[in-house]
């Protein structure tokens, strides 16, 4: 019966299964307007969307070394950021401290619930997706290593 | 059982109008997902009092599955624990589905049929969530109804029981949340008010549960106990400029519960925050009082079950392993006050501090104390417990936590990390340990190092020390690190009690780890005695339970 069960939820999704985009979750922004995540769009050209926590190091580490390179990246790829934390309500109030002081170019958005994360099957942050011009999702990374910049870089510009 | 074939319908129906429709519209069905397995193989340890289960080892894992088509979508997440890992409710047994839902979501509707997760502001109120490195799972099984019939305005109503257990399936308490929620941003209401610095939002939650109610004996009193009891909250969010104000205050009425020990006194909390951040600065000021506000769908429960509302601590998340995983500071909810604050600063690039790359410096401040109340005597003690004189400090510490960190690049290759944290920590309220009740009092310092060999391939190292007289005494950790990017991480951690005034108990818990990267799969295994808290080893954080053996895990997301 179990099995049966298994394969009558497993078999259609295996059959319809293409390139993933963004779902949509209502999310607020720094001002606290909202954002749909489904909406999200970069005129055509490549989007970034980072996955992200005050109290997660490696993550801190990624965005700022993408920070060094960011202006090299729009000009050559057009590529945006989005940086979405996940800090829920014990830290998100030092989210925008903190970005002030880092001075962060990027979109940030708040999913204080993980509810954006757990759509995009985040397991542990950071978590880094690509996303084509279309707004497909056509490449995605677990964990930061110092170095990684560069096969991002090397992704971003496969895109061109 | 209905319902899940009822889901299973819905959901089956979702796909075939998903494909029947493909040719038509734009729109396309798409599967989204992830999934992790966590193996371990547990050693005997006498020494840190480690004890082998029966079963010698132990399997977590579980696998979402989303399907979206449009507007509508249905997930399923199916778990299994054969059995469940130390550190998880060792009742969750077996496979099945822990978690399904259909959703229609549009741009002013939003309706889930099943489990769902959902948080009224700033979850004083209601917050439920999925930890599943933790075991925490409280969400909600039941009707969530979102309306926005203007960009101003979000009502929520949701109805629904609360998931308990696991056993085979996913097992709902006894209890009945029943909520809702409205939240109206001023200035999107008003055409006029839409570009005037001043930004203002409010909103209020109601949030009631229903469990039939009994009666209880308790000192030789026969209590009765409510069938439903209530919570009602409201904040405001202000905006202006570089600064920024959000506020909550939370009311619960009659709530006798095994949290406070039976008493009918009234519960209530607040929370404030304020910043003002400009470029390179920022600046995070908190205040907080809680009294007598567990609230959960049970009243029985205890612990991680069934909570409606969350509480998080006021200090900070700690992530370096000695300063995360000897004294981690939860949240009294039978009652505490307390402040913190937070500042951030960057020194500018080619100033005298900054040098060529800039210089961030971060400093943060609690303090949490018991609530100033004073006992009551004779019945009114057993009915009413005591009763709260002010929202602010009373006579007994609970933790102060004092944290600087310094950040600094020097050159291309080489980056430097300088922390120190101290700490006054009571294990009677916050009950963390077994050998010392009472305030420890603890220094820690960390120096993190990290080199650039060639492109690629880096080297770290951490160095801490906790230099404290009470509880376990002294411990030293070193952890190396080697990661060539973007693959593969192997990493050494030693964390070493060589302080301990029982010299037996000097013990070691060296922890090996490999990890490997590949798109939105890691595979990591790992060998040794590791303690509880937030793991950052090769490029990713968690949250971990203590372990002692051979520990695999893989986590993947599609």
């Amino acid at each position: 019966m179990k099995k049966f069960l298994l394969l009558l939820v497993v078999l259609p999704f295996l059959v319809s299964f293409n390139t993933a985009s963004i779902p949509s979750v209502q999310l607020k922004d720094l001002n606290g307007n909202l954002v749909d995540t489904g909406k999200l769009s970069n005129d055509g050209k490549p989007m970034l969307i980072c996955f992200w926590a005050t109290w997660c190091s490696p993550c801190k580490k990624e965005l700022n070394t993408y920070a060094e390179h960011y202006e090299d990246w729009k000009e050559e790829t057009g590529v945006k950021i989005y940086a979405v934390t996940i800090d829920d309500q014990r830290t998100v109030n030092s989210v925008k401290p903190y970005i002030n002081s880092v001075s962060w170019e990027y979109e940030i958005l708040m999913d204080v619930n993980k509810q954006f994360a757990q759509a995009m099957g985040v397991n542990n942050p950071p978590h880094t997706f690509l996303l084509d011009g279309n707004g497909n999702i056509v490449w995605q990374h677990s964990g930061y290593q110092p170095g990684d910049e560069e096969e991002v870089h090397e992704q971003l510009l496969k895109l061109k | 059982m209905k319902f899940l074939f009822g889901i299973l319908f819905l959901f089956t129906s979702f796909i075939v109008i998903a494909q029947d429709n493909s040719n038509k519209q734009e729109t396309k069905g798409q599967l989204t997902g992830n999934f992790m397995v966590l193996f371990q193989q547990y050693n005997e340890d006498t020494l840190i009092g480690a004890v082998v289960p029966d079963a010698k080892a132990a399997l977590n894992s579980f696998g979402n599955f989303t399907y979206t088509y449009g507007k509508l979508s249905a997930g399923v997440r199916f778990e299994s624990y054969q059995n469940a890992i130390l550190g998880f409710p060792s009742r969750f047994k077996g496979s099945g589905i822990g978690n399904r839902y259909v959703r229609y979501n549009d741009n002013f509707l939003d309706v889930t049929v099943g489990n769902f997760y959902e948080q009224f502001g700033t979850g004083m109120a209601l917050r439920t969530y999925w930890e599943p490195n933790l075991g925490i799972d409280n969400a909600l099984d039941g009707v969530r109804v979102i309306l926005r019939p203007t960009k101003a305005i979000d009502l929520k109503g949701i109805f629904g029981e609360q998931r308990l257990d696991f056993n085979n399936r996913l097992i709902n308490g006894s209890g009945i949340v029943r909520g809702a929620d409205a939240e109206i941003r001023i200035n999107d209401l008003f055409k006029s008010l839409e570009e005037k610095p001043l930004k203002v939002s409010v909103g209020g939650s109601f949030v009631s549960k229903y469990q039939a109610g009994t009666t209880i004996e308790k000192d030789s009193l026969l209590l009765l106990l409510p069938n439903n009891v209530s919570l009602t909250g409201g904040r405001v969010g202000l905006m202006y400029k570089d600064f920024q104000f959000t506020g909550e205050y939370a009311y619960k009425i009659n709530d006798p519960n095994a949290d406070n020990n039976y008493i009918y006194k009234d519960g209530q909390g607040m929370f404030a925050n304020l910043t003002y951040s400009t470029k390179g600065f920022g600046l995070s000021i908190n205040g907080k009082f809680i009294d007598n506000m567990a609230f959960r769908s049970e009243r029985e429960a205890l612990l991680f079950d069934v909570p409606i509302n969350f509480l998080p601590s006021i200090t900070r998340q700690h992530t370096y392993n000695l300063a995360a995983t000897l004294y981690p500071y939860a949240t009294v909810l039978n009652g505490e006050s307390g402040i913190s604050g937070e500042l951030f600063y960057n020194f500018k690039k080619e100033s005298l501090l900054g040098g060529k790359y800039g210089t961030y410096v971060g400093v943060n401040v609690a303090a949490v104390n018991s609530l100033d109340t004073t006992r009551l005597i004779g019945q009114e003690a057993i009915v009413q417990g005591y009763r709260t004189n002010s929202p602010l400090f009373g006579t007994q510490k609970y933790v102060r936590d004092i944290n600087l960190e310094v950040r600094k690049k020097i050159d291309s290759k080489l980056s430097l990390v300088y922390a120190h944290y101290y700490f006054e920590f009571n294990t009677l309220t916050t009950p963390v340990t077994n050998d010392y009740k009472g305030i420890v009092y603890a220094h820690v310092d960390v120096i993190d190092v990290q080199y650039k060999i060639k492109p690629k391939h880096f080297i770290r190292g951490e160095l801490q020390s906790l230099i404290t007289e009470q509880d376990k005494g002294n411990w030293a950790t070193a952890l190396a690190e080697y990661t060539f990017s973007p693959h593969w991480t192997v990493a050494v951690l030693d964390q070493y009690n060589y302080g301990n005034s029982n010299p037996d108990k000097r013990v070691h818990y060296l922890y090996g780890t490999v990890g490997y990267n590949t798109g939105g799969t890691r595979i990591a295994v790992g060998y040794g005695k590791r303690r509880a808290g937030i793991f950052c080893i090769g490029g990713v954080c968690r949250a971990v339970p203590a372990s002692n053996g051979l520990e695999i895990n893989i986590t993947s997301s599609f």
